[in-house]
């Protein structure tokens, strides 16, 4: 049939994604003070090598790439979630403000003394907080959301965020807790844990699983809201799974890396053409390739000389803001019709 | 009437503290087509969302039997087809996806992977607005005539026994108008009853079996295009005169100028 003609190559391209992913995981395993080739990684993975090669692999570098690549996917996944509800190339959740938001959550509970940085309030806060910025952000666009919109109220829930972070490390007496909060801030997967892994995981599959089971409403909403009702779609159901899931997979990444932003924009965009723009079949290709991205990112960091270790987090954001501002320029037309 | 397909009864609908429809009373059987015509702001489009069950409304709406309210949003989407103003494709998917869309309220919610009868279905409807050449181009790539075209097979795809078609011609060049209109038409002779919105009062008067004049979120005339556009109506409601004629057999209502 004519319609396969679109479904074959997105195999391909998910077939492909999954081994660069597995790949660049090995390179991730490999990479850092002490090199290892690919061969000593997998013989370590499985309980081969020395023990200290095991221990760094297993125990230091392992939790590291697993995070990466789940914190990856769930932002090119929520990125592609939003703009499919949206029927927006410019939606995502960092331009929303939902890490700032979940990050300000996290940074409330630290800052009054009600968790450590390896609890499971840390999270929970984020989630929280990311979930309150989603849904306030979509009540505020309104239906029938147009880019301007979506956009200015994206950047006032952010500086919102970003201030109230602000505020509470103002207001915090200790300087080396703001410190350590302000490093944390920038985005990082260093030094982290399987108990991180552990904090993170469930929120951020919960996440997944329910962005992914909402993929063909997404198709039916290129109609519109109004036809893909008419379709039997309850469309407040849909955006309220799409809110929550978007919080949960945002916020349970944030709780364990910071903010890592224009992950969820960038890979969306990349795969668009290659599924033909079907904003259902867009979903695991676009997770794929934020846990692609994200991966490489968390390389390059360790890869890149410098004095001091750059912060995937910062990395992320410089390549992200430039594409955003491509993004813009291409959507000048749309822009400046104001609420299209 | 018994039987009746599609039963409304004290329809009211209040959008921000306004009454947009008053009391409006219907009754149609299947194998019709209805031509709901009135100026702007009359109500039309409402009167369409609220049979669709796609705005709150008060009052009794009964699609074969069934209260409209106690049909879960699926069973009310197999039983109305709407087609919304506008054509809005908000990406530029296949046309052939799209049209499949219309098979979404039957469970068909992967387009490559159709049941037999959703490809039959599919189909037909391509076959009946001719777009099946156009099957594998990107909706942007289309003109306007063939992108109505495009979403009147998505609608007729869901083969629901009410079609609802809101201002399908509205944008049309003359050959297309028609054409839609008889597409329509032949949709209703094939046993649906067709419900289409429409400003053109002499596409209304050639096809329809029964106008539906509204004003002010009432009906206010209902019959056959002789009896609803009548002078009175002509006069009061569209403050216009009409021309009237018969040509090849068909009946010619033209508005002709303001009063």
């Amino acid at each position: 049939m004519v319609s396969q003609s679109a479904t074959k190559p997105s195999y391909t391209i998910t077939v492909g994604l999954v081994v660069l992913v597995v790949l660049l995981a090995l390179v991730s395993l490999g990479t850092g003070p002490v090199r290892l080739s690919p061969v000593t990684v997998i013989d370590a993975l499985f309980g081969g090598g020395t023990g200290a090669q095991q221990t760094i692999i297993r125990e230091i570098r392992l939790p590291r790439a697993i995070l990466a690549s789940a914190i990856g996917a769930v932002l090119g996944l929520s990125g592609a979630a939003l703009q499919g509800l949206l029927r927006n190339p410019l939606a995502s959740p960092s331009l929303f403000g939902a890490p700032q938001s979940a990050a300000f959550g996290a940074v409330l509970m630290i800052a009054l003394g009600w968790a450590d940085v390896r609890s499971y309030a840390l999270p929970v806060a984020g989630i929280a907080m990311a979930f309150v910025s989603v849904f306030v952000l979509l009540s505020i666009a309104g239906r029938n959301a147009g880019l301007l919109l979506l956009i200015l109220a994206g950047l006032a829930i952010s500086s919102l965020a970003g201030a109230a972070t602000s505020l509470v490390m103002n207001l915090s007496p200790n300087p080396f807790a703001n410190l350590e909060i302000a490093f944390w801030l920038l985005g990082s997967l260093e030094d982290r844990s399987f108990r991180h892994v552990m904090l993170a995981l469930p929120f951020i599959a919960a996440g997944a699983i329910l962005l992914w089971s909402q993929r063909s409403a997404f198709r039916a909403l290129s109609l519109g809201e109004e036809t893909a009702q008419s379709l039997g779609i309850d469309v407040t159901r849909v955006r309220l799974l799409v809110i929550t899931g978007v919080a949960l997979g945002v916020g349970g990444a944030v709780a364990v890396s910071g903010t890592i932003g224009f992950i969820g924009l960038v890979a969306p965009h990349l795969m668009r053409p290659v599924v033909g723009y079907d904003p259902a079949r867009l979903l695991l290709p676009s997770a794929l390739t934020g846990a692609a991205l994200l991966t490489a990112a968390d390389i390059a960091v360790r890869i890149i000389p410098s004095n001091t270790d750059i912060k995937v987090g910062v990395l992320t954001s410089i390549i992200g803001v430039p594409f955003f501002l491509y993004l813009i320029v291409r959507e000048r037309r749309a822009l400046a019709g104001g609420v299209a | 009437m018994n039987g009746a397909l599609l039963r409304v009864e004290g329809l009211g609908v209040t959008l921000s503290g306004r009454a947009v429809l008053k009391d409006v009373s219907l009754s149609f059987s299947s194998r019709h087509l209805v031509a709901l015509v009135g100026p702007n702001g009359a109500g039309k489009t409402t009167l369409l969302r609220a049979l669709a069950g796609l705005v709150q409304s008060t009052g009794t709406v009964e699609v074969g039997g069934d209260p409209l309210s106690s049909l879960p949003l699926r069973e009310r989407a197999r039983r109305f087809g709407y087609l919304p103003q506008g054509h809005v494709v908000h990406w530029p998917l296949q046309v052939r996806d799209i049209v499949t869309l219309g098979r979404y309220p039957r469970g068909a919610t992967d387009p490559a992977r159709l049941s037999p009868e959703d490809e039959i279905a599919v189909t037909r409807a391509m076959q009946a607005t001719d777009i099946t050449t156009l099957a594998a181009r990107r909706v942007t790539e289309l003109s306007g005539g063939e992108r109505s075209r495009v979403a009147l097979a998505r609608v007729l795809a869901v083969e629901a026994p009410i079609l609802l078609a809101d201002e399908p011609t509205a944008s049309l060049d003359p050959r297309f108008q028609i054409d839609v209109m008889k597409n329509l038409r032949s949709t209703a002779d094939g046993g649906v009853l067709v419900i289409v919105v429409t400003h053109d009062l002499a596409l209304a008067a050639r096809f329809a079996d029964t106008i539906l004049v509204l004003s002010n979120g009432r009906l206010v005339a209902q019959g056959t295009p002789e009896q609803a556009l009548s002078e009175a109506v002509m006069a009061d409601v569209f403050k216009v005169t009409a021309y009237r004629a018969d040509y090849q057999r068909e009946r010619v209502i033209v508005p002709w100028t303001g009063v």
